[in-house]
């Protein structure tokens, strides 16, 4: 077994997992932000935006710093910055939180394209990962755990999550706020503060998640980076039920599904490959019209979110 | 500060609310002794919500004192009147219904620590319960707690925060009369020890009588009336809540019970968790006579009636009116002359924005397969049915939703029972309504029972249903539990049948 072509057709789930890892790092970020900012009772679709401006933040800092590190943290900064626009702007009377989404999301992917020009071509330091593939000689296990740090820190982040909604006031105070601004009133909390620090938090949460597509996977900025992870987390954390450890299972389902298409193309299938492209997509739909029901009420929706009020 | 632990009185001194040019409070003076029971008791919009959110500091009074302990106190914000130890039960429950109880109390507290050590809040909390007269689980959601709990809890959390002055917002409107009793009970003993002095908002002559040893009357901003209920008969109470309206008799009932309109036969359906199983095994409604649904909200009542307007699938069983298969298409809901009346009829038998006018005509405006809409007519019958049922509006075109909650009940009605009807489903039909409104309502009810309708009432409020009823059935947990012609129906033991103790 020391062969790696020994692997033969093993080596497709091999590739999946491997892909499943590489692939659902952004969805877990995005997905993990999107919990936060849902649990408070706001829904934030302008994180595909945000994920871009990190992207092209990210990269760029990275390139003038030298260190991935600090392109990480600025594209955090950047995706703060968003969600706090985002979070403002929906505490006016009268705004529809998905509509501010909507023109966040255009408003983030023009910016990231015009400031992100100049950053095309130079090439940026990219972030290191781990490998807990040192017992086997097979380079396919090798490859595929190749684990980068940032899927570690989301992995990490996620129970961390959970375990704050639980055992914390700030995770309570979320929650009170999301499932009634009215019982949060009586209670002296300010729902507009909890909400718009949540959403800028999520924001935060969303630009790592894009700066790990510009300085891991696929490692480079351009303007075709993002292909909708900041919008198919939305119904991630729906399918997740508001669970960021749920979340975590997702994302690697996910990431499995879009990991699909280039691991069959390893083995030598190219047949029907744009076809497997589209896996995560379909997913998407198949999961919400499974889980949807008429009749049925949603079980774990905060009780103030504007989509299942 | 005084000491908090022990029940202070509480008294108002002239307190006056305007609004603009409207007087909603004029100089109302109250005194609430300490540990004593007081009532506070008046109409819809006779001034009891204003009083008690300026005592709350929800709102500013323009005039007036207030003091605690005969010290007097300045009160601007909820927060003053939470650090003088004055809390508040409201009508609707104002518990985060997806956190736990355990959790709803420790994030209730103004200390609650960044990072919470469950087994410490765990053994305190288990502490304090055990040192209070009843007591409610506090692991599970509170979304799955019955109503009575969650109203104890409510009462529980003013304790737990060490407030010994507590006003009741009509606390038992969610409640069974036996649940309520039990809750009301337990507050007035902890009255009688002097560990509370409770303020209660409500229009039920009944718990004034058994639990509350004074009571205060308002209308139209001002203090009518106030003594010791010793003194007071309910005619007097009900003389100064009303005025010089006189008390008007319910309407009597007449007419004989005919052949069954509508069927229920082993109809099941799945309840909105998923989980549960609705499961209807026989219930019949024959024209002339109204059968009262009692039961506890929660236990399948609403599924029933998305059931019946089939919004919810049956998995097996029949629903029949008239002996034909029933599935309540806008067709046969014609053919049969079947009308509903939803409970929160503004949103569940209404559209909000559009007029009262075109409310009123969606029974009716394609009755004869016209293309263009007869304007004309609409607006007439429009008027026709406000000046018949009395419904209070600026107009015929004013949208809906600024009309008040009794209007648009009344609104509703008026379009479910013009013309003929053979059988009409009603949810909680006076909920919210202050005592003229629900007579009126229900006096249409039984007009329309008299008149040969078969009246499905389906209702949370027992009183309601033993007033109207011909017949009584109890639905609990999804099943009819109990049936009984009403004058066999004893109150206690239809209250033993919707809690689940058979």
């Amino acid at each position: 077994m020391t062969d790696a072509s020994a692997l033969g057709m093993w080596g497709v789930p091999l590739a999946i997992l491997g892909g499943a890892i590489r692939v659902s790092t952004p969805f877990l970020f995005v997905s993990l932000g999107e919990c936060l900012t849902e649990r408070s009772g706001r829904i934030n679709l302008g994180l595909e935006g945000t994920l871009v401006i990190g992207a092209m933040t990210g990269y760029a800092m990275s390139y003038h710093s030298g260190s991935p590190f600090i392109g990480v943290a600025s594209a955090a900064l950047a995706g703060l910055v968003f969600g706090l626009i985002h979070g403002w702007l929906c505490s006016f009377r009268h705004v529809n939180d998905i509509a501010v989404g909507i023109s966040m999301m255009i408003v983030g992917l023009g910016l990231a394209f015009y400031f992100g020009k100049p950053y095309i071509q130079p090439t940026a330091p990219r972030l290191p990962s781990i490998s807990f593939g040192w017992w086997s000689d097979i380079p396919q296990v090798q490859a595929a755990l190749q684990v980068n740090v940032l899927f570690i820190a989301g992995a990490v982040l996620a129970f961390l999550m959970a375990w704050m909604f639980r055992n914390t006031r700030i995770g309570l105070t979320v929650r009170v706020v999301g499932d009634s601004t009215d019982a949060a009133r009586t209670l002296g909390i300010r729902p507009t503060r909890v909400r718009v620090l949540a959403t800028a938090v999520g924001g935060a949460f969303a630009g790592v998640g894009g700066s790990y597509l510009s300085l891991y996977y696929p490692g480079s900025w351009s303007e075709g980076i993002a292909s909708g992870q900041g919008l198919m987390a939305v119904a991630l954390v729906i399918f997740a039920r508001w669970n960021p450890i749920n979340c975590f299972w997702a994302a690697l389902l996910f990431g499995g599904a879009g990991a699909i298409g280039p691991a069959l193309q390893s083995v030598g299938i190219t047949q029907g490959y744009y076809l497997f492209y589209a896996a995560p997509y379909v997913l998407t739909l198949g999961i919400l019209v499974a889980t949807s029901s008429t009749e049925r009420a949603m079980t774990g929706a905060p009780g103030e979110m504007s989509i299942t009020k | 500060m005084s000491d908090r632990r022990k029940a202070p009185s509480v008294e108002t001194i002239d307190m006056t609310m305007r609004f603009g040019a409207f007087t909603a409070l004029d100089a109302v003076s109250i005194k609430v002794e300490a540990g004593s029971f007081h009532a506070l008791l008046g109409e819809n919009g006779a001034g009891k919500s204003t009083l008690v959110k300026c005592m709350m500091g929800f709102y500013k009074a323009t005039d007036g004192q207030m003091t605690v302990n005969d010290k007097e106190v300045e009160i601007d914000d909820p927060k003053d009147a939470y650090d003088l130890g004055l809390g508040m039960v409201y009508q609707h429950f104002t518990l985060v219904p997806s956190l736990t109880a355990a959790e709803n109390l420790v994030i209730a507290r103004a200390d609650t620590p960044a990072v919470i050590d469950w087994r410490k809040e765990r053994r305190r909390l288990e502490t304090f319960m055990a040192s209070m007269p009843f007591s409610v689980p506090l692991n599970r959601p509170v979304h799955s707690l019955a109503a009575g709990e969650k109203q104890k809890l409510e009462i529980l959390k003013q304790l737990y925060l060490g407030n010994h002055f507590l006003i009741l917002d009509e606390p038992t409107s969610v409640l069974t009369p036996s649940e309520a009793d039990e809750v009301l009970g337990h507050v007035h003993k902890m009255t009688k020890a002097g560990d509370l002095t409770v303020l209660m908002i409500t229009h039920k002559f009944r718990e004034v009588r058994a639990f509350a040893d004074s009571v205060t009357v308002l209308r139209r901003g001002k203090r009518v009336g106030t003594g010791r209920v010793a003194d007071l008969s309910n005619d007097d109470m009900a003389a100064m809540m009303m005025g010089q309206a006189e008390m008007a008799t319910p309407l009597a009932r007449s007419g004989d019970t005919g052949r069954t309109v509508l069927s229920l036969d082993h109809a099941k359906a799945v309840d909105r968790s998923g989980t549960k199983e609705i499961s209807i095994d026989a219930l019949d409604v024959r024209s002339g006579e109204i059968v009262g649904l009692a039961g506890i909200s929660g236990n399948g009542q609403v599924e029933l009636m998305e059931m019946l307007t089939g919004q919810r699938s049956l998995l097996s069983g029949s629903i029949r009116v008239e002996g034909t298969a029933y599935h309540a298409t806008r067709s046969e809901a014609r053919q049969h002359k079947v009308r509903y009346l939803p409970e929160e009829p503004l949103l569940n038998a209404s559209a909000p924005h559009m007029s009262v006018a075109d409310n009123l005509a969606l029974r009716s405006f394609d009755e004869d397969g016209r293309l263009f809409l007869d304007r004309k007519g609409i607006m007439q019958r429009a008027n026709a049915l406000i000046d018949d049922f009395d419904i209070r509006t600026q107009g015929p075109r004013a949208p809906i939703r600024d009309l008040s909650g009794g209007n648009v009940q009344r609104a509703a009605l008026a379009r479910e029972l013009s013309g003929d009807v053979t059988l009409l489903i009603v949810s909680n039909p006076c909920f919210g309504l202050d005592f003229s409104a629900a007579r009126t309502i229900r006096d249409r009810i039984m007009e329309a029972r008299n008149k040969g309708a078969a009246v499905l009432l389906i209702s949370e409020d027992l009183d309601e249903i033993l007033e109207l009823s011909d017949r009584v059935a109890v639905i609990s947990e999804g099943r009819i539990a109990f049936e009984t012609p009403v004058a066999d129906a004893d109150p206690k033991a239809l209250g033993h049948f919707m809690a689940g103790h058979a």
